[in-house]
């Protein structure tokens, strides 16, 4: 039997072929395509195909996609703040008082302790705009600089920063979002380790 | 597999950088960039009651109110705590107005008539939040 004609040749020859139309499939996908596309209901795999509901609820790619990307397209790929602060969305602050307004707070709260971790600031700004004091105090946070034995474990399983971020705010995958804050001192940096 | 006599001719040598840097290109760097988004991302399945009743378990999804009212308006009006199926939402407290029937009462949204249109999603997809490291990654499960 001729060499040339032995498994070896073929099967990359068979690769080579496979890759290339793999690329071209996708490289039409994502940019002749020129837009990011979501999953649609009926395949995300939770809701129920053969459901009355599929014909009537918005599908996700009409929703979100007149919305600012998220910088790292976690999630669901959405900037909620930035949609929020250049207007794509205006959601209702109050079902029951019409001229209601949010009670932004503009106060960064350091979390220094944490090990060779760039320290975590939490700016109460952008969680304001969202959210009441009270759905995070007291029930998930003391009101105390110092006073919430936070670690990564617990919010890992849920605690703490881990009750929205993971579910509904970012995942916990963008560990440099929150950790911020080079140390001055610092002996390791992320940035610089490769 | 890699001896460069036998491939030489008529491919390029799988084992020469610059093809497997091409492969790398071509096979595996499409499966990541060209992935659909997923929008479900904090989406809650409630299904305390709803299977053991023989309807769908409820889908509720946040990526789709949260355009529309604030966390506050749920979360702090409304009295939904934040954990999947922490709140024993059952039909009787929503037609009270308690809950899901805060909004969904024909008024700001639409009604309970509609049932389908939340319990929507496959039977016996177990209470959760869907998205991240709760279903992908380390963490809870």
């Amino acid at each position: 039997m001729d060499k040339r004609d032995s498994v070896f040749v073929r099967l990359p020859l068979t690769c080579a072929m496979f890759c290339v139309v793999t690329f071209a499939l996708s490289a039409t996908i994502v940019w002749a395509g020129g837009a990011f596309t979501w999953v649609p209901l009926a395949k995300d795999k939770i809701h129920d195909p053969e459901g009355p509901a599929i014909k009537i609820l918005q599908e996700p790619s009409a929703g979100l996609n007149m919305l600012p990307l998220d910088p790292s397209k976690v999630g669901n790929k959405v900037d909620w703040l930035k949609a929020l602060a250049e207007g794509s969305i205006n959601p209702l602050v109050s079902i029951y008082e019409d001229d209601m307004e949010m009670e932004v707070l503009d106060l960064d709260i350091m979390f220094p302790k944490t090990l060779e971790m760039p320290m975590v600031l939490f700016p109460h700004k952008k969680h304001t705009v969202w959210l009441d004091c009270e759905n995070c105090h007291d029930s998930i946070f003391k009101m105390k600089k110092g006073g919430n034995p936070v670690d990564m474990y617990k919010i890992l399983n849920g605690e703490f920063c881990g009750k929205c971020h993971g579910a509904v705010a970012f995942p916990l995958t963008e560990c440099l979002r929150c950790h911020s804050v080079a140390r001055k001192n610092a002996s390791v940096t992320h940035k610089k380790r490769k | 597999m890699c001896d460069p006599v036998v491939v030489k001719k008529r491919l390029p040598n799988p084992c020469n950088k610059v093809f497997s840097v091409f492969l790398f290109f071509a096979l595996v760097l499409p499966v990541f960039i060209a992935s659909p988004a997923y929008s479900e991302h904090g989406d809650i399945i409630i299904n305390n009651y709803s299977d053991r009743e023989g309807m769908r378990p409820v889908i509720f999804s946040h990526w789709f109110h949260r355009i529309r009212f604030r966390c506050r308006v749920c979360h702090t009006e409304v009295g939904f705590i934040m954990e999947a199926g922490g709140n024993k939402i059952t039909m009787d407290k929503i037609i009270k107005g308690e809950y899901c029937g805060a909004c969904h009462n024909g008024d700001i949204a639409w009604g309970v008539q509609n049932c389908d249109v939340c319990h929507s999603a496959i039977r016996g997809t177990k209470t959760g939040v869907r998205g991240s490291h709760r279903t992908k990654g380390p963490g809870k499960w």
